[in-house]
């Protein structure tokens, strides 16, 4: 099936160099920071963690969020999705390769990346994350390759991947709670010390990445000859909406700990993004954008009329992502680390190098998903009007 | 006797198989079965031992700016740590932070800017539950079992930061940089690092194997800096840490910390 991927059009190719491109640079800049260090991003010993750590931590929400395509189809036999739930593994898988590379471009060691299997310490969650994140990069490849090969020859999937996709269903929660063990059981660091940080990682997890996945099934349509299907775009758009709720009523949860207990160290780190701290209001305006596109998309969402019409609902979904992206993949990593333990407020913002490695890795990342797609796609445009039980 | 590189190579193709035989032969036990047998090494008579290692800083010994920097820059100098002159690649084992830092929960609204800005040394806290140790991927941070000072392995890193995130006193630096060109006088004695690791004070583990106490204990003023064996009931530490008023960084973390700041020193004791 793979040479589905190298037929296409002019506007396939362009597109194709452009990402080639894109990614070229990140590894460009990448060679630097490999010969000059960690030194070449804006991070510090005070905030260690950064731009990196935050696309990682979000991008695994969007791995997770193909368990809501998963869950719909094979456990609640919902059929209408048979024949998107590729879209959402093979988006998965992307999203893993980009978790991956992020790991990899914040080590300060690379070249000993193998130590974390030579030496497997299972008391450090970093350890686990590497397995699980592994483990759900091959189950999405073998059930998205399997079920799609299937549907070529236009025969049901064979049997024996049933078990794997209903194993894919938990594993897919397992990967975002273990990321976000990364950060919840941490003493002292107050922002992240928080019971409900794997609750909130897989609500917002499974708001943005069908929010994604909706505006690339609109796109997908839009070019080629396979349509994801209206009902099954609403459907998503009933699945976001409820996520988003559950999402921001999580992050109330944190703000009614942190402030109603009035325990300094629990409201300081919210104080620094959102309203800024000792004179340090760096992020205060990006979290209002990320706090103003929440509650507008949340509201579109929840109108009948504006979730129905498409144009609107992707505007909503553009909204909700980039608030998503905002939160999760910045404004948590660096809340978490200011004031630092000494109750000093050091900064950081991303240098440029540093944004267009982060740029090059989404490249990458969006390479192989336009390769996974344009192969799922060539299939169902063959299989237009052939319906596959599966 | 000329020989070409093909008689050569076949001389010494047969040597190695024969050497290897003769080795699996003549060896009294099969190291894959039993492994290698660590070599004989005679304990070093001067190495200062204690089942855990523990520090009481006493502030009201440092007199002056000075005293201080005495053993910020005794350490720093012994263990070639670098100075970038900038926050953001910062370096540092041991230092000075007053004491609204040290003790960031201990401050009052009312409390003279005296008090507030008194410095303080601070440093490793060797944790008895060190956070560093549990969240490491690679156990390149590990806590001796010996006499529990809280290691770092430089060779094993991998340089992912994660127990800098996980320390909740700052006490861990990563070379952002290759730090060996801001190494003013290089000690020899000393390993220096590479970049992309993390680095922090190791309690003088070198100085302690060739019975010297740690570099800052050293140049601290007189009672200033006390080391010792806190399981050691008759030990100095120990003593102090039962009979004096005493407080921990962070304590209530659960930590467990073995650095011990002596609160009231000796005028008001």
């Amino acid at each position: 099936m793979l040479e589905k991927a190298l037929v296409g059009s002019k506007k396939y190719w362009a597109w194709v160099l452009f990402l080639g491109a894109l990614a070229m640079s990140g590894v460009y800049y990448y060679l630097q920071q490999f010969n000059y260090g960690l030194g070449i991003t804006g991070l510090s010993r005070d905030v260690s963690w950064g731009l990196y750590i935050g696309q990682f931590t979000f991008l695994v929400g969007v791995a997770a969020s193909a368990v809501m395509l998963v869950i719909p189809h094979y456990l609640h036999d919902y059929k209408k999705f048979s024949k998107i739930v590729i879209l959402g593994e093979f988006l998965a898988i992307a999203a893993v390769i980009m978790c991956i590379l992020f790991i990899f471009v914040d080590m300060g060691q690379p070249m000993r990346i193998t130590n974390v299997i030579l030496h497997p310490t299972p008391n450090s969650v970093l350890f686990w994350d590497s397995m699980v994140l592994t483990g759900y990069l091959v189950l999405n490849l073998m059930i998205g390759w399997v079920t799609l090969s299937a549907d070529r020859k236009g025969v049901p999937p064979p049997k024996w991947i049933k078990p794997f996709i209903y194993i894919s269903v938990p594993w897919a929660v397992s990967i975002h709670t273990v990321t976000a063990f990364l950060y919840a059981g941490l003493p002292g660091r107050h922002f992240w010390l928080s019971a409900v940080m794997a609750a909130r990682f897989l609500a917002s997890a499974f708001a943005g990445g069908p929010a994604l996945l909706i505006l690339l099934a609109l796109i997908v349509r839009k070019l080629t000859k396979f349509d994801p299907g209206k009902e099954q775009i609403q459907t998503l758009g009933v699945i976001v909406t409820y996520a988003m709720i559950a999402n921001i009523f999580l992050l109330g949860l944190e703000f009614f700990t942190a402030f109603y207990s009035n325990i300094p160290g629990h409201m300081e780190s919210f104080k620094y993004l959102y309203a800024g701290l000792d004179g340090h209001r760096e992020l205060v305006p990006l979290m209002w954008v990320s706090s103003v596109f929440a509650a507008v998309s949340l509201i579109m969402l929840l109108i009948p009329k504006i979730r129905r019409n498409e144009v609107t609902l992707s505007l909503a979904c553009i909204m909700l992502f980039i608030s998503l992206w905002i939160d999760k993949g910045f404004g948590l990593v660096i809340g978490g680390f200011v004031p630092n333990m000494l109750n000093q407020v050091r900064t950081y913002w991303p240098t440029r190098q540093e944004s267009i490695i982060a740029l090059g890795v989404w490249a990458i990342g969006f390479l192989v998903l336009t390769f996974l797609y344009k192969i799922a796609v060539s299939v169902r445009e063959r299989n237009i009007g052939i319906e596959i039980d599966h | 006797m000329s020989m070409d590189r093909r008689q050569f190579l076949k001389i010494a193709g047969i040597s190695s198989l024969l050497g290897l035989g003769a080795t699996a032969a003549s060896a009294t036990h099969n190291i894959w079965v039993k492994g290698i047998n660590p070599p004989e090494v005679e304990p070093n008579p001067v190495t200062l031992k204690a089942e855990h290692w523990a520090m009481v800083v006493d502030m009201s010994k440092f007199k002056t700016e000075e005293d201080i920097q005495k053993s910020v820059s005794a350490c720093h100098t012994t263990h070639n740590v670098p100075d970038f002159g900038n926050i953001k690649d910062e370096i540092k084992w041991i230092w000075k932070a007053k004491y609204e830092n040290a003790f960031p929960d201990q401050e009052n609204p009312y409390m003279e800017e005296k008090i507030k800005e008194m410095p303080f040394i601070v440093l490793c806290n060797h944790c008895e539950n060190p956070p560093c140790v549990r969240v490491c991927p690679t156990k390149a941070t590990f806590k001796r079992k010996q006499d529990g000072i809280v290691m770092m392995d430089m060779h094993r890193c991998i340089g992912c930061r994660f127990c800098m995130a996980a320390c909740p006193y700052g006490a861990r630096s990563f070379n952002f940089r290759e730090p060996r060109p801001f190494i003013k006088n290089e000690n020899k004695e000393y390993p220096t690092r590479t970049r992309g690791v993390v680095e922090k004070c190791t309690f003088c583990t070198e100085r302690l194997a060739v019975g010297k106490l740690p570099a800052c204990v050293e140049a601290a003023p007189k009672g200033g800096l006390i080391f010792g064996d806190l399981a050691d009931k008759h030990s100095e530490v120990r003593k102090i840490v039962e009979t004096r008023y005493t407080i921990r960084r962070k304590a209530e973390l659960g930590t467990g910390p073995s650095v011990y700041y002596l609160i009231g020193g000796n005028e008001h004791a």
